[in-house]
Formats: C-alpha cells, structure tokens, sequence
C-alpha cells in the first residue's frame, strides 16, 4: 500500500490510539502529522515498515514528547512539563501503542456529544476517522475553507475547555448517544448520495465515508443490532449508486432504472446484514433495519414489475408504529397503491394531505399527482404536480416533475 | 472542574402557578441538590429574585449610568445559578438532565468557570 493509502485507511488508527497515548487531539494531530511527514521523508529509502500502524504511533508519540520538551524549556509553564514528564514515564500496561478497538469508539463518541453542533459533529468526524483534509469536507458540504476550518478550531477547543470527556459512554448512554453518532453517520452519507451532478466525485467520497465508519460501528459494537440496520440501508441504496442520475444530471424512477447495473455484491451484503438485524435484534425492529428491509425487497426484485409492494407496505406498517411520522404513512400509501390498490392509497395520501402536517413536502402532491395519473385523472394530476412544483428545491427534481406534467398537459 | 448552572424561566409563566405549587418545585429542587452536597458535585447555588428587582449599570457617554430592569429583555428571565465540581462535562450534564427544574420547565445553561486571567 502506498503511503496515501496508508493514510487514508489507517488515519483514524492512528489518530484514535495517539489521543488516547497523549490525552489531546490537538497534540495527537500535529503528532500524525509529524510521524507522515517523517514517513515521507524515510519510508521511500528505508522501505516500508513490516508494521507501518505501530511505526507511526510510535513516531508520532515521539514526536509529541519532542516537541513539548522544546516549548518546556522556552516557556516554563507548569502545565507542560508536568504534561511531559507524565509522557516521558514508562508505558505502563494500559498505554499500549498498538491500537485497540476501543480507540476508535471513543473517539467517534466524543466527536458526537451532543453537547457539540450537529454541523461540528458531522466536521469533526470525518476529520478525525475520515481523514478528510478541512478543504474537502468544505467542498463536500459547499462551505467556505475557512469556516470550515473555524468550525472545528472551535469544536476541539469546546472539548478541552468545557471538558467533554474522552470516552466510551456507558449501557443505557452507550444506546442513547449511539443513536446520535448513527444520525451523524447517516447524515453524511445523505449529503454524498443526494449529489448533485457537479459535485459527484466528492460527494461519492461522502458515501464511502459513511459506509466505512458503519462498518467500524459494527465490528466494535456487535452487540447492538442497529449498526447492522444502518450500514445494509446504506449499501442498498449505494448499489444503486450508477443508475440513479442519466448523463444530463437527471432524476431516473426506481422503476426506469437499469437493474443490470446494480452492484450485486453490496445488495447480497446488505440483504444478510438486514436479515441478520431483523433476526437477533430487538423487537420490534429498528428504525434503520427496517429501511433496509424495504430497500431489500426493491433490490432483489429482478424487474419493477415484479416487485412485492405487499411486502413494502407491510414494513412500512411495521416502521409506522415503530417510527412513526407523517412520511412514513406517505411512502405507506404509495406502496398501498403500487400493490394494487390505486384507490385506498390515494384515500390514504388524501387524508395526509387534509392533516397538513407536511404541507410544505414537494413529494405529499408529486406522489399525489402520480397516482391521479395512474387513474386516468390528467386534470387533477396536472394540477397536483404544479402543486408539487411550487414546493420542489432540487433541481433534478423540477425538471422531472415538469416532464411529468407536460406529458399529460401538453 | 468547575461548572456554572445559569437556570432561566418564564417569569410571567411561573408567577402564573400557585405559591404551594412552586414551593413544591422549589424544595424539590433543594432536596436534589443537598442530596449531592456531601460528594462534592453540588457546591451550592441560590435562586435570584424576579427580574423586575434588578438594576442595571452602565457606561453611556462616558459615565456608568443605572437603569431599572434585567440588562436585556429576553423570553426566559435569568432566575437563579448553582456552581458543581464535576470530573468532567458528562457529570455536570448528568446532574442537570435529572434536575427537577428542568421537568418544571427551567431551560438550564451549563458553562465551565475560566480559572485565571484570559487566555
């Protein structure tokens, strides 16, 4: 593996088990960065180490306790040699240098308390574990550098000032704030896959973020059935990832979709994941596994047409009781009406509709519009879908919802 | 590490409950804390009268001028403050999720005390 590679796979490794051996993540990035830079300078010649996480560790510690030497003996402020005589002490048994799973739990939980801004726990996060430089998650988030830059200057310092412990919460916290950090997760890779055409590469990047740091979640919480959920949802949505816009940037249907070019491969992981989730986790299911579930069924149907909407709307029913809120009963109703029941689903829409609880929701008219369409009912569904477009933001959206129109309002 | 509590309330919403009722509150309130005393979390803390009492000072052309009333009109009025010693922010979050207050509807800030000059 190149050193690049090496980067970016191992940075939250390393970063992770450096906080832990030098108690800052300050101190620990600067640590990281030194021991790459030395890296750089002497792995081409020397050749890569059989070992290369625990030569970093190693340096990069090295590389904390030489710095802090150097400012001891400029400055001789107290809080800094007692800091460097602590480091300088023998390991004792718990300061190994190798990393241990807990490392990185702790850091993925500290960097998502929710005593820190949603926005600087999302920044933190893919800094830290991520190893994405503070430009690129600038870019991936269409912030300027600089804020982004402040953003977590800010957040770090809120965390050694007000104190935010670096630590794994324990039981009934561990659950709670484990909802948080899969938010956080999921947010991330909600901003890569809802890309727009431009920013694509990036925001595939995001994707791929996410899915690794599930995957970490599930290998360092087995006991928890939720990360499981989580990272099937995220597959099967990005197996689709090829399909999902045309070469001009365009929205295609699920149902327009060319299922040859679905990543099998993430569908038949994500599917064993749900059935795992579904299996040894709580009852009733969680939020995330069921998802997956729904996106299972779309995934495995080998045509549009085949399929199994019955199957769809039972889990949206499931997921309705368990997380209810007014999209879920949306997305019931469609697949009510998919299943073949055109007109109970529309009764159900309607009645969404006259609660006005998501009245600002594009999609509430445009699933409207789609089965008034369906039903032969142009005059109504033209009307609908200008509904839909007073209310649409994204741009892919618009102009598919307008296509939809003028086919049936020349 | 030392916390300061900054305990907001709806004046005009308070005022609106009984005397009994708020006396409730309040001895749950001095219940919670007194029980933390001897661990050394709770280090004590006061309830302030309401912001009509207030005074405020300040400097207007030059010279420190008084006015009656709160330093700033906000929708929940500064009531009261506590001080904890806690090993880290997680203890003094815990200490205010489980508050009484906080059921009787007072939004609590948690900020650290800055020991020594600014950095």
């Amino acid at each position: 593996m190149g050193i690049e590679e090496i980067f970016r796979a191992e940075h939250g490794r390393i970063l992770a088990t450096l906080i832990r051996l030098l108690g800052d993540i300050d101190m620990a990035e600067e640590a990281l960065q030194e021991a790459f830079a030395a890296a750089l300078e002497q792995w081409p010649a020397a050749g890569t180490p059989a070992n290369p996480v625990a030569w970093l560790v190693s340096t990069g510690r090295h590389k904390a306790i030489d710095r802090l030497r150097r400012r001891a003996r400029l400055v001789e402020k107290q809080e800094e040699i007692a800091r460097h005589v602590e480091l300088t002490a023998p390991l004792s048994a718990g300061d190994e240098e190798t990393p241990v799973p807990e490392d990185r739990l702790r850091l993925i939980f500290t960097c998502c308390h929710p005593a820190l801004a949603p926005e600087a726990q999302v920044a933190l996060t893919l800094r830290t574990l991520g190893g994405l430089s503070t430009e690129e998650i600038a870019r991936a988030f269409l912030v300027p550098a600089p804020t982004m830059a402040q953003r977590l200057v800010r957040a770090k310092a809120k965390i050694r000032v007000a104190r935010i412990p670096y630590q794994v919460p324990l039981d009934d916290a561990l659950t709670e704030r484990l909802e948080a950090v899969m938010v956080v997760v999921y947010l991330v890779f909600n901003e890569g896959y809802a890309a727009s055409f431009g920013a694509r590469l990036v925001r595939h990047e995001l994707c791929d973020q996410a899915i690794r740091l599930a995957r970490m979640l599930v290998e360092l919480l087995p006991a928890h059935a939720e990360p499981q959920g989580l990272l099937a949802l995220m597959l099967l949505h990005d197996s689709r990832r090829e399909t999902r816009l045309d070469g001009s940037g365009d929205i295609v249907l699920l149902e327009d979709q060319d299922r040859t070019r679905w990543d099998r491969a993430q569908i038949e992981e994500g599917a064993a994941l749900v059935e795992a989730a579904l299996r040894a986790g709580a009852r009733p299911p969680g939020p995330y596994a069921l998802q997956a579930a729904i996106a299972a069924v779309h995934a495995q149907a080998p045509t549009a047409a085949a399929t199994d909407w019955a199957q769809i709307a039972a889990l949206y029913g499931v997921l309705a009781r368990v997380h209810p809120s007014p999209v879920v009963e949306l997305n019931r109703a469609v697949a009510v009406a998919m299943s073949g029941d055109l007109v109970r689903g529309l009764a159900m829409v309607d009645e969404l509709d006259h609660g006005g609880e998501i009245a600002g929701y594009h999609l509430l008219p445009a699933a409207r519009a789609e089965l008034l369409r369906r039903l032969g009912r142009h005059v109504e569904a033209a009307e609908s879908y200008r509904r839909a477009l007073a209310l649409v933001t994204n741009e892919a959206e618009r102009r598919h919802l307008e296509k939809q129109l003028r086919e049936i309002a020349p | 590490m030392r916390y300061m509590l900054m305990i907001y309330r709806d004046e005009k919403e308070w005022e609106g409950m009984s005397v009994q009722e708020r006396g409730v509150v309040y001895q749950e309130a001095v219940d919670y804390s007194e029980a933390r005393r001897p661990s050394g979390l709770y280090q004590g803390g006061e309830p302030l009268e309401p912001t009509r009492t207030a005074t405020t000072v300040r400097m207007k052309g030059g010279k420190a001028v008084m006015t009656d009333g709160p330093f700033a009109e906000t929708k929940e009025q500064f009531a009261g403050y506590t001080i904890l010693e806690a090993e880290d922010l997680d203890e003094a979050l815990a200490f205010v999720t489980g508050h009484p207050l906080v059921r009787a509807g007072f939004s609590i800030e948690v900020r650290p005390i800055r020991v020594g000059p600014p950095r």
